[in-house]
């Protein structure tokens, strides 16, 4: 029965106290409100810039300068009489090349200018040569118009002058801007969209240079890593959460499964050196290990994440069950792990999509190599899309910086993708209860 | 409550209790409406046993680690027989009732001593396999917790799990009945694709109890069945509390006074984890032994 009679106030006073405290309640509201929108344009304006700084950078890698020839297969020059492997093999298809660009610059003498003008194609020109004919053995002494990848430093050259008048010179010679200006003016010199980019594995020749090889590395690295954490890093947390007793052991193991999401990723890379290619001698470079590595690195993840999600199963559909009489496997089956599906799906694929951006511990084991070939399969060879970025930053090739962002564009679709699944899934297995 | 089967003399067997007649009589009318204190609960009076006993409980003792939830209560429910558990909140009634068909196994550090038998096999013995246990000892929870399933596949659950119905067309039968005896299947026969959580409130306990019942139960344990219902659809549950009577045994937690008197045919009052009483339910709201009793259902306390 004690009220506001026993602070003294009339009810006019504290109305009044009231409302000269509201006011500043406004004030910080307003203030609160702004640090929230404020963090998020900065998040915006962030994430604004890193995609328009990439895009301008890489979408130029996306087209490719393509110079059209006139080759002739002719037998001499090529130094085979007939079709075969063996033939094929050591047939000079380069000097067909050299031949198509001396008809088209008859003008051109000399050792250096020949030299000179001879790069204007690139060098994995005569491969492709090798390859058409291998495929039409009747082109044998015939000609005909092809269209060839050009050399990165022309292809630097060309994209350049689409910037600027002068454009980049480079590497590149007066002489040979000038022939590049008059192929352009013909149309034999012309960017097409880079089908190579997307076929080709590994070059140390920009123009030649693809993101397959590395493509399919993360593929087969995710698959492996998808397919042991998941399934392991699900049946964990049942354990954890529905069956396992609460005592001092169940509390060590949880402690040190969050202890392990925290270690830095070059551990786990060390470890997989030490178990998964000294001591088992599986391959290096290879998905399979990597995949490994990447298990161990996202097992704790998948853990926590699945724990939340058993956890957010309201304990009435579980007393439910158990009151039905159904056993406790019946119960996480047949209730708790469809109601937990969409948080588990969610936490493996931020743990897949976490595995697909490390770098480090790859490298650790082998997959840092220069990989040329396209990998077929988990124990092939192979290096992953981050690992393939850092190689090209590293290039010293001006071409290859477009490559390098391009590739970036390739990692983050893939990451989008991943992510969009993620919420789709979680939309469509979601129910309401 | 025409039927009542319990003999109100016999209730306290002299050979368990020798002393307990003398302490009773001298416990209430010495002492006031403020005793409060467990120490001060000597005995259960009244009548805690009955003839015909479905489930006999003897000197249970709940325990959550180390605090005891439960002190030494017997009880017996009859065949047939509506019993209602009252007392204020904490007083142990829902903990005595989940030990019925051993919900409380689920609970961290909870530990359970003494007899409990359903038609005299042991609840807690060592080889007691809890799943065939709750498919005769069903439960209907406080607050409706259908699955997030269709209404069908609610009510088919229990019978699915356990294997009862062995073609579509019997498990079509079950669900209809149970439905059907819930009175439940007017309202949703038109749905049952739909989901049991697109119910409302009373509508999802009642499906509930059809959940329950479709396993045919002996026993039906209900905790708190109408505390998140409003008027109307307690009194629809009530009805049917009424109706199931006739074919199972029924344990019924409630908070509201009204109800236990309703629906049921005896009426046990807990106090601080101890039984006080236990007489058949016009007893105990018209003239009840204990003075605690008196002071719980006068409104004195709880």
């Amino acid at each position: 029965m004690t009220d506001l009679t026993q602070s003294n106030l009339t009810q006019e006073q504290v109305r009044e106290r009231i409302e000269s405290r509201l006011a500043s309640r406004h004030r910080k509201e307003k203030i609160f409100r702004g640090f929230g929108i404020a963090s998020i344009a900065f998040g915006i304006l962030a994430v604004v810039v890193l995609f328009t700084d990439i895009i301008s950078k890489g979408s130029s890698a996306f087209v490719q300068t393509d110079i059209e020839l006139n080759v002739t297969y002719d037998p001499a020059v090529l130094g085979i009489d007939s079709v075969d492997d063996e033939s094929l093999a050591w047939a000079n298809f380069d000097a067909v090349i050299r031949n198509a660009l001396r008809e088209r610059f008859p003008e051109v003498s000399g050792r250096r200018d020949k030299r000179e003008l001879y790069s204007l194609v690139s060098n994995g020109a005569g491969f492709e040569l090798r390859e058409r004919l291998q495929q039409n053995p009747a082109l044998l002494g015939k000609s005909e118009t092809l269209w060839f990848n050009a050399d990165d430093d022309v292809d630097t050259y060309v994209k350049s002058l689409s910037k600027s008048e002068e454009g980049f010179l480079g590497r590149t010679s007066e002489q040979k801007a000038e022939w590049i200006k008059s192929l352009l003016a013909t149309g034999e010199l012309e960017k097409r969209f880079n089908t190579t980019f997307f076929t080709n594995g590994d070059s140390r020749e920009p123009e030649q240079a693809g993101i397959r090889a590395a493509l399919m590395g993360s593929l087969f690295t995710l698959l492996v890593t998808l397919a042991l954490s998941f399934p392991i890093g699900v049946a964990a947390a049942i354990y954890l959460e529905e069956f396992a007793p609460k005592n001092r052991w169940t509390d060590l193991i949880e402690v040190n499964i969050n202890n392990l999401a925290a270690v830095p990723s070059i551990v786990f890379g060390l470890l997989g050196l030490a178990i998964f290619i000294n001591f088992f001698e599986l391959p290096r470079s290879a998905p399979l290990v990597g995949g490994l590595v990447l298990t161990l690195m996202t097992l704790p993840t998948i853990i926590i994440s699945s724990r939340a999600a058993l956890k957010s199963v309201p304990p009435s559909i579980r007393e439910a069950a158990m009151g039905m009489g159904a056993s406790r496997m019946q119960v996480v089956l047949h209730h708790v792990l469809p109601l937990a599906m969409p948080g588990m799906l969610t936490g493996a694929i931020i743990g897949m999509a976490q595995a697909l951006g490390e770098t480090a511990p790859l490298l650790m084991i082998g997959m840092v190599a220069f990989i040329v070939d396209v990998p077929h399969g988990i124990t092939d060879p192979s290096t992953v899309l981050p690992v393939q970025i850092f190689l090209w930053a590293d290039s010293p090739e001006r071409a290859f910086v477009e490559r390098t962002s391009a590739a970036i564009m390739v990692l983050l679709a893939v990451l989008i993708t991943m992510n969009t699944c993620a919420v789709w899934l979680r939309k469509k297995l979601e129910r309401r209860w | 409550m025409t039927s009542m089967t319990l003999n109100a003399g016999a209730a306290v067997p002299a050979q368990d209790k020798p002393n307990s007649a003398t302490d009773l009589s001298n416990k209430p009318a010495t002492e006031s409406t403020s005793v409060k204190t467990q120490e001060d609960i000597a005995e259960t009076v009244g009548s805690p046993f009955c003839d015909e006993a479905k489930l006999r409980m003897r000197n249970v003792n709940v325990f959550y680690g180390e605090s005891q939830a439960i002190h030494d209560v017997s009880l017996d429910i009859g065949r047939n027989q509506v019993v209602a558990m009252i007392g204020p909140s904490g007083c142990g009634k829902s903990t005595f009732l989940r030990c019925l068909n051993r919900m409380n196994d689920t609970i961290e550090g909870c530990r359970v001593e003494g007899d409990l038998t359903l038609d005299g096999e042991a609840i807690y013995g060592p080889k007691v396999d809890v799943v065939p246990l709750r498919a005769r000892v069903g439960m209907v929870f406080q607050k409706p917790n259908p699955f997030p399933k269709s209404i069908y596949d609610n009510v088919a659950y229990g019978p699915k799990i356990h294997g009862i119905a062995s073609r579509r067309a019997e498990l079509d039968e079950i669900v209809e009945n149970s439905l059907r005896r819930a009175g439940l299947w007017n309202e949703v026969k038109d749905r049952l694709d739909k989901p049991g959580t697109g119910l409302s409130g009373g509508q999802q306990q009642r499906l509930c109890i059809a959940r329950a019942i479709a396993v045919s139960p002996e026993v039906i344990l209900m905790d708190e069945p109408c505390s998140a219902l409003d008027p109307i659809a307690t009194a629809r549950i009530e009805e049917l509390i009424h109706e199931l009577r006739e074919n199972y045994t029924i344990a019924i937690v409630t908070h509201s006074m009204q109800q236990a008197a309703r629906v049921s045919q005896r009426t046990a009052y807990f106090h601080l984890g101890k039984l006080v009483e236990v007489n058949d339910t016009e007893t105990v709201f018209t003239n009840p032994e204990h003075d605690l009793t008196e002071a719980y259902i006068t409104g004195r306390f709880g």
